[in-house]
């Protein structure tokens, strides 16, 4: 295996559902090559990282939706006519 | 992976069924947030962010009849939040997107890498603890083009699967997955300098 073929099997890798013989090739060339072990490395920390930047609180910055979007939502419902509405 | 819904989502649904206005507004409150999160992680504008959560909620209003309770009411909710950032987008002009190919590794003719590229020393959690971090690493998400930012977005953040990421973005699950792992390369290749790697 080669480090440009083990560059395509690294989301199956990770997620699992890497064949057992291309896992154990996969092991093998990552024993062997420090550049494909830390290119993995940096794989794995840009998901985590990722997904810790964008988390909710670090987007919206506050828990709670602003009262005027609530407002806003209310009042555009109550303009639905009769007919499309519940009650 | 989803749970079916709860005795307090199906107490909620019943009210919104009947029509009842404070229940709306609690449907609004309770999940609006979350609500707001995903459509800001969506379209990174603030403005087009809240006009997605107004339709979103309309949206869900309108359709709360085909609510089956398979899933847990949040999910579903979260479905209609996507697919409404995803039409906004889609309404808004769209720009040729740039060749990401510079950010993806290359190799030699024999498959090694042309460059090894450098270590990364700390853990993603010590990196991005810190909110102007957090910010950088944002706003290098954002300057993906978006067509592999969606993809990115929907799968990493959104932990939606394969299949229902192509069915929303209208793709094959093949090319849902090779945009992915283009889209993770890219972005590693960009917080390279953010990480701080150490030489070999």
């Amino acid at each position: 295996m080669t480090c440009h073929d083990a560059l395509d099997f690294l989301d199956d890798y990770l997620d699992g559902k890497l064949p057992w013989g291309q896992r154990i090739a996969f092991g093998l060339h990552l024993g062997l090559c420090r550049p494909c072990r830390d290119y993995l490395d940096g794989y794995r920390k840009t998901i985590e990282a990722s997904r810790k930047a964008m988390s909710e609180q670090a987007v919206t910055n506050c828990e709670q939706i602003p009262d005027e979007i609530v407002q806003a939502i209310l009042a555009a419902r109550s303009q639905v006519p009769r007919s499309d509405r519940r009650d | 992976m989803e749970s079916s819904i709860s005795e307090t989502e199906t107490a909620l649904v019943s009210a919104l069924r009947a029509g009842e206005p404070a229940a709306y507004e609690r449907l609004v409150r309770d999940y609006g947030g979350r609500i707001l999160a995903v459509c800001e992680r969506l379209l990174f504008n603030r403005e087009d962010a809240r006009d997605a959560v107004q339709e979103t909620f309309l949206s869900a209003f309108r359709s709360l009849e085909s609510f089956d309770g398979r899933s847990q009411f949040a999910t579903w909710l979260h479905r209609i939040a996507v697919n409404a950032s995803l039409m906004k987008l889609r309404t808004k002009r769209r720009h040729p997107e740039h060749s990401i190919d510079d950010l993806l590794p290359t190799f030699q003719a024999d498959g090694h890498r042309r460059d090894p590229g450098s270590r990364w020393t700390n853990s993603a959690g010590e990196i991005s603890e810190q909110r102007e971090t957090q910010q950088l690493i944002r706003e290098k998400i954002e300057a993906l083009p978006e067509s592999y930012r969606n993809v990115l977005i929907l799968r990493d953040i959104e932990e939606l699967d394969t299949e229902t990421v192509a069915e929303m973005l209208e793709l094959s699950p093949g090319a849902v997955k090779v945009r992915l792992h283009r889209a993770r390369q890219a972005l590693r290749t960009l917080l390279e300098p953010i990480f701080g790697g150490a030489s070999k």
